[in-house]
């Protein structure tokens, strides 16, 4: 038989949320989902809450009750740790649930010289390494090392389908089998292993079947242990800084070319890579580069080229910063992969559709990108707005194209087509004259005072209009200070050809737009 | 069986074509440029040159985004170095693909590099020319452009295009005296160049046409400048333009 090790964290839900989220396990806690309570701390149950109880019935019973919603990504979050503090001891775990994992016994049993040794051994790590306490159980297969786990109990071996005869049929797990079995008279699991198997596969199926040898404690299912993540990361140190960019080159192809085999072997290819150079009085540069396929050696090696290039030539600098230039020899590089897919997955297409040019388009978009700064090169996203400045939004290359505001709801007052071919990302005062030579004014009721007949744009010569249209009002945002724009806008034509965009709020006049 | 086989590879015949097919060497264009360029289209490895020589009439933003949007639809990648302005809404209503279209507004002073890392792997380049250019840099960037595949589009002062294209005067329609809205513009290109493009032409297109987005060459004859002429569709127009002399 083999010798199960179980490790059970009691009230997991709520562990895991004073874990990540902070709440006080020591109050009075419950974990709800639909309604209903999933886990509750001991201080509830003090109170009188249970698994299963409404919400209401919960906090009528326990006034003082926390209540914090189900999130199981959230107790697979806070078990992660767990998991990492037993295999720091010992190898081999499966993750049965958040919160309950099985491991083989026999391995720690011989190193720690006892089962129970073990079991304080591995308690002890948990508790030291996440401040999270658990219980062991002990017995022959994961399914009564589950039950012995609840009591803390160690089976001795051979004893388990004994230990299995005494509890209650609803430790099977199963409602619907259970409570018909309750209303046939068998009570505890030594009851149903009694019945004869084949009749038991007759009467309740397979799924029953299942469970009355797991009853019978003929559990033979081997563990489905986890493989903890491989570690990808190289890292190579440099006695000798490194004070040229070719040199720094040349390690970093020796180190893609150990990233790429170690990838490779792994049928891993990443999707990001993170680039890490310190220097020797210990400055750090650190980049992500994105890239869709898998990046060859040389590839890699070229954008560790350029990101020191960009470096050391200056040109790369934070939004709004001076340059950053080393001082000293690089000592360290380092090649961190991220987003990692199945290689398979990156096939090219068999016609060469999304290959070739793509390739050769994002290599050179990089390039520009480690001379310039990962912000230089952008790429534009339409959206929803009433301006031609609001529809767009400008993302670096690379990252993930997602629109500023939704172009769904439709945008009453957004300007009709055509669209200016030149949006000026800073508007040009200008000034806008009837015949008689009176400045243009809008009134709060758009109320235009004379016909537009010339425009001066800053300090230009004045230009005569030959049509425009307008006012057209938009009022945007003026529930929310600071971002309010409340203006008119018109349309103009001049005599020399050109049309512009021109927008009149507080009694001043801008071009936003050209129509070039 | 049999008839499932033929059909089959019927199908993956028509696959294989386009993939065995020697690349195209002229990039498309919208149907009303194609008068303007010597091989009725964008040649691969060409400098096109937008003139924008001060003061000029309005139109070259417009004439850029179009040259652009022909083949950015058939799948082509393009780069716009130096333009900040540029209205994103107008070129995605030209047809330009926008997850294909790389801007690079500030290139900085070293400008001449961006422009030569992008000619590397796009397939079309607009580059604003900030002042004047030397000839030697621009001899470079063109032989670069040729040797890569590459069509270059200067948008300024440029010196030895291939075909230098100019707007020479340009018309909004739609706008009156406090009402209706710009609808359309009748534009006048010229072109000028080298070799094929020797000989001057001159044409006159709806930029942007009606509906919006559209290129629609204007037939001269018989439609008197003061009458306002039917929209084309572009759908209708197969005709070749006529070209003035």
């Amino acid at each position: 038989m083999n010798r199960t090790m179980f490790l059970w964290c009691p009230d997991g839900p709520v562990i895991a949320a004073e874990i990540i989220d902070g709440v006080p396990a020591t109050g009075p806690v419950a974990v709800l989902h639909a309604n209903r309570v999933v886990a509750c701390s001991p201080a509830a149950r003090a109170e009188g809450v249970r698994r299963g109880l409404r919400r209401r019935e919960a906090q009528s019973r326990c006034p003082r009750l926390t209540v914090i919603d189900h999130d199981p990504a959230r107790d697979v979050r806070a078990f992660e740790a767990v998991v990492a503090a037993v295999e720091s001891v010992a190898a081999g775990v499966e993750v049965i649930r958040p919160g309950s994992g099985a491991l083989a016994a026999r391995g720690p049993a011989r190193y720690f010289g006892g089962e129970e040794q073990a079991a304080e051994r591995i308690v002890e790590q948990v508790a030291q390494d996440c401040d999270v306490e658990c219980q062991i159980g002990i017995a022959d297969g994961v399914f009564a090392a589950g039950i012995a786990a609840r009591t803390g109990r160690i089976v001795p071996p051979g004893g388990t389908p004994r230990f299995l005869a005494d509890q209650p049929i609803e430790s099977l797990g199963r409602p619907r089998l259970t409570d018909l079995l309750r209303r046939l008279g068998v009570r505890t699991l030594g009851d149903f292993a009694a019945l004869p198997a084949g009749d038991v596969l007759a009467r309740f199926g397979f799924d029953a079947a299942l469970a009355h040898r797991l009853a019978a404690g003929r559990d033979h299912r081997s563990l489905a242990v986890r493989r903890p993540p491989p570690e990808l990361d190289v890292t190579e140190t440099y006695d000798d800084p490194l004070e040229r960019v070719d040199a720094a080159a040349f390690a970093a192809r020796a180190l893609a070319e150990r990233l790429h085999d170690r990838l490779f072997r792994h049928g891993l290819a990443c999707t990001r890579l993170g680039i890490e150079a310190v220097t020797a009085d210990g400055r750090e540069l650190h980049r992500v580069w994105r890239h869709d396929g898998s990046l060859t050696p040389v590839a890699i090696a070229d954008r560790v080229r350029w990101q020191l290039d960009g470096w050391l030539s200056g040109t790369y600098r934070r939004p709004g910063g001076a340059p950053i230039r080393p001082t000293a020899g690089i000592v360290r590089l380092r090649l961190i992969p991220d987003g990692m897919l199945a290689l398979a997955d990156l096939q090219p297409g068999l016609w060469g559709e999304p290959g070739e040019e793509r390739d050769r388009a994002h290599r050179a978009l990089s390039r520009v990108q480690g001379l310039l700064g990962p912000e230089a090169v952008l790429t534009a996203v339409l959206g929803g707005g009433r301006s031609p400045d609001d529809r767009v939004r400008l993302v670096p290359w690379g990252d993930e194209r997602l629109p500023a505001r939704p172009a769904e709801p439709p945008w009453p007052g957004r300007l009709p087509p055509p669209a200016p071919a030149l949006v000026l990302p800073d508007p040009l005062a200008a000034a806008v004259y009837d015949a008689a030579g009176v400045p243009v004014s809008v009134s709060a009721r758009l109320q235009v005072s004379g016909t537009p007949t010339r425009l001066v744009i800053g300090s230009a010569d004045p230009a005569e209009i030959t049509g425009w249209a307008g006012p057209w009002p938009i009022d945007e945002r003026w529930w929310a200070a600071g971002e309010a724009r409340r203006r008119a806008r018109f349309q103009v034509s001049l005599a020399d050809g050109r049309a512009l965009l021109l927008s009149a709020s507080g009694g001043r006049w801008l071009v936003e737009a050209i129509y070039d | 069986m049999a008839g499932r086989m033929a059909v089959g590879s019927a199908a993956l015949a028509s696959l294989v074509r386009p993939a065995s097919q020697s690349e195209p060497d002229v990039l498309p264009v919208p149907p009303g440029l194609t008068g303007l360029l010597p091989h009725r289209g964008l040649r691969r490895g060409s400098t096109v040159a937008v003139a924008a020589d001060r003061p000029a009439p309005s139109g070259g933003t417009s004439l850029v985004l179009a040259l652009l949007a022909e083949a950015s639809r058939a799948g082509s990648w393009c780069a716009v170095v130096g333009v900040p302005a540029l209205g994103v809404v107008a070129a995605a209503e030209v047809g330009i693909a926008l997850d294909r279209l790389a801007l690079v507004p500030h290139p900085g002073p070293d400008w001449t590099t961006v422009v030569a890392a992008l000619i590397d792997g796009v397939d079309v380049v607009v580059t604003a020319i900030p002042g004047t250019v030397s000839a030697s840099v621009a001899s470079r960037l063109a032989a670069r452009a040729r040797q890569r595949g590459c069509v270059l589009v200067p948008y300024g002062r440029w010196e030895g295009a291939d075909v230098t294209l100019r707007v020479v005067r340009g018309v909004w329609h739609g706008l009156g005296q406090g009402r209706g809205r710009l609808r359309r513009r009748e534009l006048v290109l010229s072109a000028r160049g080298r070799g094929a493009a020797a000989r001057p032409r001159q044409i006159r297109v709806w930029l942007p046409g009606e509906p919006p987005g559209t290129v629609a060459p204007i037939d001269d004859i018989g439609i008197p400048t003061s009458e306002v002429p039917r929209p084309v569709s572009l759908t209708l127009v197969r005709k070749p333009v006529r070209i003035p002399t």
